[in-house]
């Protein structure tokens, strides 16, 4: 089974994620699209495995977030990992809509990032390409400390200077 | 200046050895080119044409002479012996070795510097006016506000992979002297009727190859709602700038497309929701932050003597009135005045100081600005708080050093990118068509007449020299493999902002000096009394100019 990086473990990956134009459902535990997940909720909600969603980086959230929040999962896709527009939609489910789930990263990330997405409420990184994640999950503690309020930090550090 | 306590060191510390990691598995060949590409590049470090370029930030251009010594010391050790003042009022070394980029940062840390975000698509170094906290048309102290933003704007975690750079100046007096309304967001200091200090918002502006003037989004923010509406926008661009196309990614195309109307309505959206939440500001920081911009312990000066005394010697001294002139403003404190050193002597590249010019810049800080020295836009140096009365006695010091050119605001001042001799975007050189200006009008009375005269040199429409916003701009273009230039004219970057328009066919080099000759010629026929060349061309127009320069070899 292949294997993720969640709260700072490396745990098996049991999620199965499945394209946006697939209609066939897998068995087991799925992340489905934003608009399978419309169009499905009957068929979803009666399915025997666990269900989540994932989310690419362009769509606008406000739209359905209301929605998924109860969902144990929701996947933000970064399809390049220079595209830092999951960034703010992480903080967004978190801060604005008080999710309290598992917010996973996938798509095409690097290790360097794993600080910066942990701040923005990301807990869990699920890479695609072969890496060492006990190695890599070193890099969730490349800072202490940090200036800004962030999800992990609700408050700015010129508020907690001694 | 701003010091560090050890929250602020650790953070820096602790970006080294980062940093020192990336590099090793980069070059364990556990990162690959693509990735590490950004990751080098938010920490200043260019893979150029010759060497790799590291580019230090100067935060708000404010450093102190302990930090210009070591920034002399480490282009002995790591380069070869000079360094480039840039237009964000950075600091870059040329030659410096991939390899030992971990070590320079951990020498920059030692002395409160680092190189973070100086590049990459990500927030810059915030910049603002040279004569910060000692102008005479002051509102307020931009500086607090700066180093309240470059904290904030330190390893965002939300804002590290933005669709493009982004770049933030702030204003604090009547006259602009940051450029604040080409950048991406510019921050004008502004007091209200009940006397509170406030922001009036600008985005979208910018160089570069669409060249555009920023437009108010808000016109009174509140102080202490700084953060959290700067978080409103930069998340707004975030998720809405343009990322398929790194040519139209920059926020003033975002702006454009939806009208600055919709964006700021867009912005005002996101901030009620960030509004009054924890990242608002509050009187004991800004207080802690002001506190460390105090003004130093000004002597009482009988004015009327000093000034006596000066005149006296600037009519013995040719060269010292004339520096006088150029180089030296008065500022608000009775006494004292503003000496800028100027970075552009003729036959060096524009912004280049060798080490041991470095060491003088520091000891003439020692000795007569308290040791604080200030980089320029303009890629000069400013040393403020000089009392009048050691004004000679710096002048002649910094002759000896070569840092006394009178040519402040001069042609000879010119903007320069480091152009195709260094940089790998470059279609065109640009530090040796700056070089044949400087030689062409070497003769000071001529240079002297033409007065106040912005010129400005990019070797690339990325616009690194300014050339949109020179009184005279030059613009280095590739044609079929060879490099030529396009001349503009009329730009600025005061509060009036313009932007400059193309003169007419790109030339040879050989023939841009001439042909600037032939635009300095125009203007001095045709100028009323008193008129600098910008105002002769905006009353004249354009056509007067470009008739002369094309027309036919008689």
């Amino acid at each position: 089974m292949p294997q993720l990086l969640k709260d700072g473990n490396v745990i098996d990956n049991s999620w199965q994620l499945v394209d946006a134009d697939t209609d066939a459902l897998p068995q087991g535990d799925i992340l489905v699209s934003t608009s399978q997940w419309h169009k499905q909720q009957d068929i979803l909600a009666e399915r025997a495995g666990a269900v989540g969603v994932w989310i690419d980086s362009h769509e606008e959230i406000e739209a359905f977030a209301d929605g998924i929040i109860d969902l144990p999962v929701i996947a933000i896709n970064f399809p390049k990992f220079a595209d830092g527009r999951g960034f703010s939609l992480a903080r967004l489910l978190r801060e604005r809509y008080g999710y309290s789930g598992e917010i996973r990263a996938i798509g095409e990330i690097i290790r360097d990032q794993l600080f910066l997405m942990q701040r923005c409420g990301f807990n869990a990184f699920a890479f695609d390409t072969e890496l060492d994640l006990a190695e890599a999950s070193k890099s969730l503690q490349d800072f202490s400390d940090a200036y800004q309020v962030a999800v992990d930090q609700p408050e700015p550090l010129f508020k907690r200077r001694a | 200046m701003y010091q560090y306590d050890q929250y602020d060191q650790k953070i820096v510390d602790e970006r080294v050895e980062q940093y020192r990691d990336q590099t090793n598995r980069y070059l364990a060949g556990d990162i690959s080119e693509e990735e590490f590409l950004p990751l080098r590049l938010q920490n200043g470090l260019y893979v150029q044409r010759l060497a790799p370029m590291l580019r230090i930030a100067v935060p708000y251009g404010l450093m102190s002479s302990h930090q210009v010594r070591k920034i002399a010391d480490i282009s002995r050790q790591y380069d070869k012996g000079y360094v480039h003042f840039t237009t964000r009022q950075n600091i870059q070394l040329n030659w410096p070795r991939l390899e030992e980029v971990p070590d320079i940062l951990a020498e920059l840390a030692s002395v409160e510097m680092h190189a973070i975000q100086t590049s990459g698509n990500c927030i810059r170094n915030t910049t603002t006016d040279q004569f910060a906290g000692v102008a005479n048309d002051e509102i307020e102290d931009p500086r607090p506000w700066c180093e309240i933003i470059r904290q904030w704007s330190t390893l965002h975690p939300e804002f590290a992979f933005l669709p493009r750079k982004f770049k933030i100046a702030v204003c604090g007096s009547e006259e602009d002297r940051a450029a604040f309304l080409l950048h991406d967001i510019g921050i004008q200091l502004v007091k209200n009727d009940q006397g509170e200090t406030g922001f009036h918002i600008y985005v979208g502006g910018g160089l570069g190859r669409t060249p555009v003037i920023a437009s108010s989004i808000k016109a009174f923010l509140p102080k202490e709602h700084l953060l959290t509406y700067l978080d409103a926008i930069l998340r707004v661009y975030n998720r809405y700038g343009n990322r398929n196309n790194k040519y139209k990614a920059r926020i003033k195309i975002l702006v454009r497309a939806w009208t600055p109307e919709v964006f700021a309505e867009r912005v005002e959206a996101e901030w009620l929701h960030l509004k009054d939440g924890p990242a608002t500001l509050n009187g004991h920081e800004i207080e802690r932050v002001k506190g460390f911009f105090t003004q130093p312990d000004y002597k009482a000066v009988d004015s009327d003597v000093v000034s006596a005394d000066v005149q006296a010697l600037a009519t013995e001294h040719k060269g010292f009135s004339r520096w006088l002139d150029r180089n030296v403003k008065t500022q608000k404190q009775t006494g004292y005045a503003c000496v800028t050193l100027s970075l552009k002597p003729a036959g060096v590249a524009p912004g280049d100081v060798t080490d041991q010019q470095l060491e003088t810049i520091a000891d003439l800080a020692d000795r007569f600005s308290f040791g604080e020295i200030r980089t320029t836009h303009n890629q000069n140096i400013v040393l403020a708080d000089v009392l009048q009365s050691e004004l000679f006695n710096l002048w002649q010091l910094a002759k000896a050093a070569g840092l006394a050119t009178p040519n402040i605001g001069t042609i000879n001042d010119m903007i320069c990118c480091p152009g195709g001799d260094y940089c790998s975007l470059a279609n065109a050189k640009s530090i040796p068509v700056a070089e044949a200006i400087q030689r062409k009008f070497d003769d000071l009375d001529y240079v002297y007449d033409l007065g106040d005269l912005e010129l400005n040199i990019s070797g690339c429409m990325n616009a690194c020299g300014h050339h949109h916003i020179g009184h005279i701009g030059i613009l280095g273009v590739d044609k079929k493999g060879e490099e030529w230039y396009q001349i503009q004219l009329g730009g600025s970057a005061d509060k009036n902002a313009a932007l400059g328009k193309v003169l007419g066919p790109s030339l040879s080099r050989d023939a841009v000096v001439d042909s600037i000759e032939t635009l300095l010629d125009v203007y001095i026929e045709n100028r009323l009394e008193q008129e600098t060349f910008l105002k002769t061309y905006q009353r004249i127009g354009l056509e007067k100019f470009k008739e002369r320069v094309y027309a036919p070899a008689s």
